[in-house]
């Protein structure tokens, strides 16, 4: 490995109309080469010498270095009108050379410069906005579709991939529903109680805690863990598939991906969030049962029947509405970010990236709707 | 009167328990164009795999020159990578970066060379494999053609000493896979490396192997190591003469495939 490399040099000898470009040393990445432009300015304008020679007698090794700047004078020199003789290169050179050339540049091929101006950067992702919306349309349409086709019991779909989505997304999802929903019940009676305790009322803890659960928060917190959970998922396996050519070959084989694929996803999620809804429910009001009891001088049964007085069924349902409302949602943002997912890696990382945030901006802006939808009601 | 660029000393390879190739021994000298051969699920990438240091063997080794691969500590198995360009079967392309930003990628991590030069450099090696111009093109804007033979500028980018090949051809239309075998003989004589070919394609072994080992699947070793055209003339092998000639050298028997089948 130790051997000493050369120093390296390139000069230029003009005779008449003949220039000699004296090329010694060892021309390695490594090493220290001369500057080319202090070569290429001897040249002038070029119209002085006819041809151009090359002197390799003291070349030692060499590597892509030395073609980069060997094509760098050639072009050079050819575009002042001076004839190069390569042959008088090694032979090895030669052979590069002609390599580099043997497939020209096609015209046009080349790409102007990736930088777009600004105004034109806002230009284009309104106009993408625009099209993003269209793509929701259509997927909410073609999703329609084949929801009608399953009631008429004519969507093409295996059950056993529901099944495993439905396992999946629930008994999966139960121990770090369990721990969120646990510590929000317990966060809430917390909350309440600074102030409740002032007045002496600790025992409405219940109360705070089972209504924020059951209409609010359970379903809430459900949603954003599934969004990140199963959502992304979706968006990954969905968009793997696309890079994979998967989706193509379902096609080609005569299914609908958005029955084959789409369907059983969508149906598991809506099945499946009313339930984490309620088991949500019930772990947060168990965690406001923890402080509360242990920390406010309530005994447990007061506090459940409390909470069994102050919860009525419509406080359940308004709460599991809304959950299956965001499973929807979910299930359709995921899916929906995963079939349009481009062809590479990259591709599904963006498509896991805007299944969760159009996720959780979808769950947000359906649930301050339906909560001002339900108060006008009076619900 | 050639020296040994890479040995492979009484390797034996496997997965878990399963033992893919034993006593595997070898030497591929500088300047050659070495085929390794065998059919399909022989072992020949997983031997690939071993020789470029993503699989350690479960016994025997590697010697890069003198140099052992496997005894090795981290840091001197990265010095005797670095001296190796892989093109894997699918070019194996990276599909978030343009084709200029995949060929700068080792020149940027293992030189230090300025932006300008390493420009200057990825051009020239586009250009080398025929692909002027398509700096920034995105892998999945190309043909698979094309998309192989930027995962050759980027295998070549750091001017290797030895350079792998995995089923470089499968995959190509006829004249393709036949420019492939001609840009790789001319780099091997331009750039004097030595390559180490995994294939089966018969056109590609008989046009431009110098030299050649036959993994048998059955007996789980080489069981033929010489220059294709040698092997195809002199062999006695009855395996080897059948993979040879597209099974040619005995007749087809029907009644066989009947009855292993069903």
């Amino acid at each position: 490995m130790a051997v000493d490399t050369r120093p390296s040099n390139i000069t230029v000898n003009s005779k008449a109309q003949l220039l000699e470009i004296v090329i010694v040393g060892d021309w390695l990445l490594e090493s220290q080469i001369p500057d080319l432009d202090l070569v290429l300015a001897q040249l002038g304008d070029g119209s002085q010498f006819k041809q151009l020679v090359f002197s390799t007698e003291s070349l030692g090794r060499w590597d892509s270095l030395l073609m980069t700047e060997l094509i760098r004078l050639i072009a050079y020199s050819e575009e002042k009108g001076i004839s190069v003789d390569i042959k008088t290169l090694p032979s090895g050179i030669q052979g590069l050379l002609s390599l580099v050339s043997a497939v020209p540049e096609r015209v046009g091929v080349r790409r102007q410069s990736l930088q777009l101006p600004w105004l034109e950067v806002i230009g284009n992702s309104s106009l993408h906005l625009q099209s993003d919306v269209n793509a929701l349309i259509m997927f909410i349409g073609n999703l329609t579709l084949s929801v009608s086709a399953f009631f008429r019991g004519k969507a093409h779909f295996r059950w056993l991939d529901l099944w495993r989505n439905i396992q999946d997304c629930g008994p999966s999802a139960l121990p770090i529903i369990t721990l969120i929903s646990l510590l929000v019940g317990l966060i809430l009676a917390f909350v309440g109680s600074v102030q409740l305790a002032l007045f002496g009322a600790q025992l409405y803890i219940a109360d705070l805690v089972g209504l924020g659960m059951s209409r609010e928060m359970g379903g809430l917190m459900a949603a954003v863990i599934m969004s990140g959970r199963t959502g992304a998922s979706y968006a990954a396996q969905l968009g793997t598939m696309q890079v994979n050519n998967e989706i193509d070959a379902l096609e080609t084989m005569g299914f609908d991906p958005m029955e084959f694929l789409v369907l059983p996803r969508v149906l598991a999620l809506i099945f499946i969030m009313p339930l984490l809804c309620l088991y949500a429910d019930l772990m947060g009001i168990i965690g406001g049962a923890l402080v509360t009891v242990n920390f406010f001088e309530v005994s447990l049964v007061e506090y459940v029947n409390r909470t069994v007085n102050a919860i009525h069924m419509m406080d359940l349902s308004v709460g599991v509405f809304k959950c299956a409302v965001f499973g929807v949602l979910i299930a359709l943002s995921g899916c929906m970010r995963g079939m349009q997912c481009g062809r590479s890696a990259s591709d599904v990382g963006d498509a896991t990236t805007s299944a969760v945030v159009t996720g959780i901006v979808f769950i947000v802006i359906a649930d301050s709707l339906l909560t001002i939808i339900c108060n006008r009601l009076g619900i | 009167m050639s020296s040994p660029c890479l040995s492979i000393k009484n390797m034996t390879m496997a997965y878990g328990d399963f033992i893919i190739q034993r006593d595997l021994d070898f030497t591929i000298n500088r300047g050659d164009i070495f085929v390794i051969m065998g059919a399909s699920g022989c072992g020949k990438s997983t031997l690939l795999m071993h020789l470029i240091g993503l699989h350690r063997p479960i016994a025997g080794d590697v010697l890069y020159g003198e140099e052992s691969l496997w005894q090795a500590d981290y840091k001197t198995r990265q010095r005797l990578l670095q001296r190796t360009g892989v093109l894997f079967q699918s070019g194996a392309l990276l599909s978030s970066m343009t084709l200029a930003e995949n060929v700068a990628l080792p020149l940027t991590e293992h030189t230090r060379l300025g932006a300008q030069r390493i420009r200057q450099l990825v051009s020239y090696k586009l250009a080398l494999v025929g692909l002027a111009g398509f700096e920034d093109y995105y892998p999945a804007e190309l043909s698979g053609g094309m998309q192989k033979r930027a995962g050759l500028a980027r295998a070549i980018a750091l001017d290797p000493e030895i350079l792998f090949f995995d089923e470089p051809s499968a995959g190509l239309d006829p004249v393709s896979a036949k420019l492939l075998d001609d840009l790789i003989r001319s780099l091997r004589d331009h750039l004097g490396a030595t390559i180490v070919i995994v294939t089966h394609e018969l056109a590609s072994i008989f046009a431009i192997g110098t030299y050649s080992v036959f993994l048998d699947m059955d007996s789980k070793t080489m069981i033929a190591s010489g220059p294709p055209k040698q092997l195809l003339a002199e062999s006695n092998d009855p395996k080897v003469l059948r993979f040879l000639t597209r099974g040619a050298s005995e007749n087809p028997s029907f009644s066989a495939i009947k009855t292993s089948g069903t």
